[in-house]
């Protein structure tokens, strides 16, 4: 089944190229950085976690949001979602690879991370995440490959992967729940220390994840003969619409309970992220046009959406895709982490900015997820086509 | 109708394993800490120890006052304590590295700075390190058990399990953690090494690993007192002791003075004290 990985056309293979061009690109400076140290980074004693944790934190939510095509097609029977189930558990697959890359990225001691497993932790929030991430992968890629393989075969798959698919469903669930507690379960910290982070983590991930299969979806359409199907596209539409909606609203609680109790802990890094945090005499606001731009396109995709599937445009659903994805992107996996970090401990300000190492390397992984998502995507679909005939 | 049916038993059986499962889920985390600490407390030295009812506890006060009086004396503490434990110095607040250090009254103590607070507030130096907490939320985020606590009291640090994962320095809440973001053992672009003088008694750390103050652990262990509180000398500045101890002289002091700690409401449990 591989070996339709193997076979594509020159735009396929230009694609592959470009990936791995990057790649390249990023292990280059990961040498730079593994010799050199972190220091080689932006981040600093004050603000200790950068891209690399944000970007874990965004992608562990987009691998969750496989959930919501694997939950309608295996328990309710939602036939029309047939043909992008297997997108949603193999887009699943690239997103944990990328968590698990930018996590072994951000380590100091890199060649010492199996001292998790060692030394097994089962207070630290970490030692969890590890276990859900990894068990998440491995569901996703038996029940994925043994799905698709079936089908392949053309006979339907074993009993067995019935039961897997049932685990993957709450453990999807449970892998955003844990990220989240690694923030929210730390005293000191008010901008993550709210209870509403894991349902806010889940909400925005199950519009993030399906927006990013809808815009791949989209692509596709126009580069393969493969197409999802018009009433599973509109059905995405309604799942991505609400659960930004759902987002927001609890964005809009977060707004309410720092700004109604006045409590100046609980407003610092809201002020910081939305309008720039004075201290000693000068402000602080390096986030706030991407805040404010996360604010805007996310209120403007959330009825662009529902619009363009009223409309039937397909440009007009490409475009409300990416002004959902960004903006979320933006509100996790860039305000989230880095908001915490400010006011620092000791209530000064420390500002961060990514270096180009460090920018290289997070663009390496990103484009690592997408070569695993295209290799995947590739046989998924020559599958498809071939039993359809 | 009968496929409706189907669907809700098959939702509600899921229900089901769900709300068994996260009970269960929550008793493990909570047994896992259980025997965390009881292991600890077996084998000292090992994850989150309770507070030891008996037998040494060591605790500290600071007596801001004498600070105060004694000019030179913060930054002889922070050299007696930096020299001997090889704290290296990159010279940028980016890379920096400290055990101890003074800092404005309103850093350390944010809960207490309200709008009309006494101008000699303003000025104060307020010697900040670990905390040594009862309760240390570091300890409890390590996901390596690389930092642990005593049961004497001393929250320390293992460099060669540390993976550098910073999830510690998320978790404190007073700001006290460092990472070696670079290699604390090299030399700067002039080539001048980080650490002015080795001292050879105590390890030099590597790259990429956390670390803070170890309440000079490897100087208790010899029946010596913290190198910051000997810097102090005769002045009463620092006082260290055990606190299960009623005779000791910060049992003394702690009972003949008011004393504030730094973000009780945490429920950490430090065992500093300050006099202001």
């Amino acid at each position: 089944m591989i070996e339709k990985a193997l076979k594509g056309g020159s735009g396929y293979w230009a694609w592959i190229i470009f990936l791995l061009a990057i790649i390249g690109m990023g292990g280059m400076f990961y040498v730079q950085q593994y010799n050199y140290g972190l220091g080689i980074t932006g981040m600093s004693r004050d603000v200790t976690w950068g891209v690399y944790i944000s970007q874990f934190t965004f992608l562990v939510g987009v691998a969750a949001g496989g959930l919501m095509l694997v939950l309608p097609y295996y328990i309710h029977h939602y036939k029309d979602f047939g043909r992008i189930t297997i997108l949603g558990e193999f887009m699943a697959i690239a997103a944990v690879i990328m968590c698990l890359l930018f996590i072994m990225a951000d380590l100091g001691q890199p060649i010492r991370a199996l001292n998790v497993l060692l030394h097994p932790t089962p207070n630290s929030m970490l030692f969890w995440d590890m276990i859900v991430l990894n068990g998440y992968l491995f569901l996703n890629v038996v029940c994925g490959w043994a799905v698709l393989h079936a089908e392949y075969k053309g006979v339907k798959y074993a009993r067995w992967v019935k039961y897997l698919i049932y685990l993957s469903i709450p453990w999807a669930v449970s892998i955003h729940t844990v990220t989240a507690f690694l923030y929210c379960g730390l005293p000191g910290r008010h901008f993550w220390l709210t209870a509403i982070l894991a349902p806010r983590f889940l909400a925005s991930a199950f519009a993030a994840g399906p927006a990013l299969l809808l815009l791949v979806a989209l692509i596709m359409e126009r580069t393969t003969k493969f197409r999802v199907g018009q009433v599973a596209k509109d059905k995405l539409v309604t799942i991505i619409g609400y659960a930004a909606l759902l987002n927001f609203f609890f964005v809009g609680c977060e707004f309410f309970v720092a700004y109604y109790s006045q409590i100046p802990g609980h407003m610092h890094t809201l002020d910081y992220l939305f309008w720039g945090l004075s201290h000693d005499g000068h402000t602080y606001n390096n986030l706030v046009p991407f805040m404010r731009a996360s604010m805007l396109m996310g209120l403007v995709g959330i009825p662009l959406i529902f619009i363009a599937r009223a409309r039937q445009s397909g440009g007009l659903l490409a475009l409300s895709c990416i002004l959902l994805f960004l903006s979320l992107w933006i509100d996790k996996g860039l305000g989230l982490v880095l908001g915490g970090f400010v006011p620092t401990m000791m209530e000064g300000v420390t500002e961060y900015y990514p270096s180009v190492q460090e920018l290289g390397i997070t663009a390496a992984i990103w484009a690592t997820g997408f070569f695993v998502l295209t290799l995947l995507y590739k046989v998924a679909i020559e599958v498809k086509l071939e039993q359809e005939g | 109708m009968k496929k409706d049916r189907r669907d809700f038993l098959k939702v509600a059986g899921l229900a089901a394993i769900a709300g068994i499962g996260a009970p269960s889920a929550f008793n493990m985390l909570l047994k896992g800490e259980a025997t965390a600490s009881e292991q600890s407390a077996a084998a000292a030295g090992q994850g989150e120890a309770v507070a030891a009812p008996t037998g040494k506890r060591w605790g500290m006060v600071i007596d801001v006052r004498k600070f105060v009086a004694n000019p030179n004396l913060p930054a002889k503490c922070v050299e007696a304590c930096h020299t001997i434990h090889n704290v290296p110095n990159f010279g940028n607040p980016k890379d920096e590295i400290k055990w101890i250090w003074p800092d404005k009254f309103e850093a350390v103590f944010p809960d207490e700075s309200h709008y009309k607070r006494h101008e000699a507030l303003h000025s104060m130096p307020i010697m900040t390190l670990c905390n040594h907490c009862d309760k240390p939320p570091c300890v409890r985020a390590c996901p390596t058990k690389a930092t642990y606590r005593m049961k004497d009291g001393v929250v320390a640090m293992d460099y060669h399990r540390c993976i550098g994962c910073r999830f510690c320095m998320a978790a404190c809440p007073y700001g006290a953690r460092s990472f070696n973001w670079r290699d604390p053992r090299g030399k700067d672009e002039n080539g001048n090494p980080f650490i002015k003088t080795v001292n050879p008694k105590f390890p030099t750390r590597m790259r990429g690993v956390v670390e803070k103050c170890n309440f000079c652990v490897e100087r208790l262990a010899l029946g010596q007192i913290p190198a910051c509180v000997e810097a102090t000398g005769t002045t009463g500045a620092m006082v260290f002791g055990d606190l299960n101890d009623p005779n000791s002289e910060v049992s003394k002091v702690l009972s003949a003075n008011f004393t504030i700690q730094r973000k009780p409401s945490l429920g950490t449990y430090p065992s500093l004290f300050y006099i202001i």
